[in-house]
């Protein structure tokens, strides 16, 4: 195995990983950090995967960093709304979750 | 390349105006809709114009060459979303401005965000590549979340962050896809993916990610059920907004890559389970509004069952003739144009009527067509559409859609179409046979301002001109399109 198909199946480790932590966890803050490592997962198999026999390619690297921005807007915007709702309710999950 | 100067617009013109309502002092951000809606009117109407006399092309960004640079595809199918987006926003827009008064803390962000939303979404109509098309997702999604909270109760905030938790899972499984189809192929481009795709196992994983991530997007029942509390529970016009148009774009962007990579890839198994997932969400969604009290979430539930008839697309394309095949293309845009005007229309008569109550409760409306037959005649005008019956947008899509499943020999989905149309009339007239019932005999409503009641009507009344004058939007559709051509 090269050493660009580590990364790929690390990044496929780590998007499962993060799936199971979003599923499994109640606690907003705990699943909004398994978004992440579901988002660097996916970021991994994008770049590892792409220089599979290919050598470097430069078109993956400059999707993460897109990829990178979404993410932390989403994540800037996940935790706003998160402390919104912390402060109007005192919960750290969602109603129904319990 | 002349004459294309406005399709970069589409999406500059309404970031420059989001960054520009951030800077102005809070009372001056409705105003800028002034100059936006003018604008974004003509750059629409001229990329109709370009389409029209020049065809389908593909615009680069700043002549730079893909993969560095960022090509736009003009097709017809692109253009009608743009045309649809520019009618439904600019009308939201008009009601925003009259209603947002009485909610002074929301109005101040529903601004900007309005003009995000709107160059998210035109820029995944124009976008050529697999990932530019996420990222219009994100950025669309980002804005409608923050449209969700914009209310601020503890019931929006929660809407709105379960609404953000499937969004982003919904994207991050799209991503992963995409980073799947670009290692097994090198290319992001669809025009490029659909002369590479073959059929193996990377490809059919990478599509798999990609629908799951688009059905929880979609809200396609069993995945719907973030829809209700978020649309259900925002502001009016922006119930109106998320229900017309921001689901349509995940539907969207499936039914671009189904025809990329559809026939090559997808055994019919998957068309017949999508399919069939739609019939369950035009019956679970339609018996759901049906038991609604309030009259938002029985109009938020409608919006769920909706969705169901757009899915039957996939069965009705897959391995059929190529008239079904282009009946039920035509009969899917049409029913999703329809839906886009007549939810659109319902959302906001709803919400004059919950003006004129003062009360969200279905049963508080008795009496009320004594009073404010206006506001309910837009709601039973966008209602003829939803039920599908003639001469609405509705009734053409579904006339439309049964035709194709008849050639196509696939007669089971017409129990769908027969039985999800009676659920809309039972749903609709529950809410006239509480409106036509006798009530007190004083007038305690409240009158809604005239603008409410006229962006309301002008909406409804679309949804049935479209299904009378059917052909022209639906010639504009095929133009370039995987199906029109043939």
């Amino acid at each position: 195995m090269s050493g660009s198909l580590v990364f790929a199946w690390s990044g496929v480790l780590l998007f499962g990983l993060g799936l199971f932590g979003f599923i499994a966890h109640r606690h907003l803050l705990r699943r909004l950090l398994a978004f992440n490592i579901m988002g660097s997962g996916s970021f991994l198999v994008l770049v590892g995967l792409a220089q599979e026999g290919r050598g470097v390619d430069p078109v993956p690297h400059a999707l993460v960093i897109t990829g990178i921005v979404v993410a932390v807007a989403s994540t800037a915007l996940a935790l706003v709304v998160f402390r919104r709702w912390y402060r109007a309710s005192g919960r750290t999950d969602l109603p129904e979750d319990t | 390349m002349i004459g294309l100067w406005s399709v970069p617009l589409l999406f500059a013109l309404p970031l420059a105006l989001g960054i520009l309502s951030l800077l102005v002092v809070p009372a001056w951000r409705p105003r800028l809709i002034f100059v936006g809606l003018p604008l974004l009117a003509a750059a629409s109407l001229d990329v109709l114009a370009g389409l029209a006399t020049a065809g389908p092309q593909v615009y680069r960004l700043g002549d730079w060459i893909a993969p560095l640079g960022i090509n736009l595809v003009v097709d017809g199918l692109a253009v009608g979303m743009i045309l649809m987006t520019t009618l439904v926003a600019t009308l939201c827009a008009l009601y925003a401005r009259v209603y947002l008064r009485d909610h002074p803390p929301a109005s101040s962000f529903f601004w900007p965000l309005l003009w995000f939303l709107w160059a998210g979404m035109n820029g995944i109509w124009l976008a050529e590549d697999i990932f530019n098309l996420y990222v219009g997702l994100e950025v669309m999604g980002l804005a409608a979340v923050g449209m969700v909270a914009l209310r601020a109760t503890p019931q929006a905030l929660a809407a709105a962050m379960r609404y953000l938790l499937a969004a982003l899972l919904g994207s991050l499984a799209y991503l992963l896809g995409v980073a799947l189809l670009y290692a097994a192929y090198g290319t992001l481009s669809m025009a490029g993916l659909h002369e590479a795709a073959t059929n193996n196992a990377t490809t059919q994983v990478a599509l798999a990610l990609i629908i799951l991530g688009l059905l929880l997007k979609t809200a396609l029942f069993p995945l719907h059920a973030w829809l209700p509390p978020a649309h259900g529970g925002a502001l009016t016009p922006v119930s109106a907004l998320l229900s017309a148009l921001v689901i349509k774009a995940s539907f969207y962007i499936l039914l671009r890559l189904w025809l990329v990579l559809g026939p090559e890839v997808t055994p019919e198994l998957t068309a017949q389970l999508l399919g069939v997932l739609g019939a369950g969400a035009v019956f679970y969604g339609g018996w759901m509004a049906w038991r609604q009290h309030h009259l938002k979430q029985l109009v938020a539930y409608s919006t769920v069952a909706q969705i169901g008839y757009l899915f039957l697309f996939f069965p009705l394309v897959t391995n059929t003739s190529p008239e079904a095949a282009r009946l039920a293309w035509d009969g899917t845009l049409m029913m999703l144009v329809a839906h886009a005007l007549a939810k659109a229309a319902l959302f906001l008569s709803a919400g004059n009527l919950i003006l004129a109550v003062g009360s969200p409760q279905i049963s508080h409306l008795v009496g009320i067509s004594r009073f404010r037959p206006m506001s309910l005649f837009s709601f039973g005008l966008a209602g003829v559409s939803l039920m599908g019956l003639p001469p609405s947008g509705g009734f053409t899509a579904k006339w439309l859609l049964l035709h194709s499943a008849i050639l196509s020999g696939q007669w089971w989905w017409l129990i769908v179409l027969f039985l999800g149309g009676l659920l809309s009339a039972a749903y609709i007239f529950k809410v006239f046979r509480m409106s036509f019932r006798e009530g007190p005999q004083i007038d305690r409503s409240v009158t809604p301002p005239l603008t409410l009641d006229v962006v309301a009507l002008v909406l409804a009344a679309s949804a049935i001109l479209i299904g009378l004058f059917a052909h022209l939007p639906l010639h504009w559709l095929r133009m370039g399109s995987v199906l029109g051509m043939g």
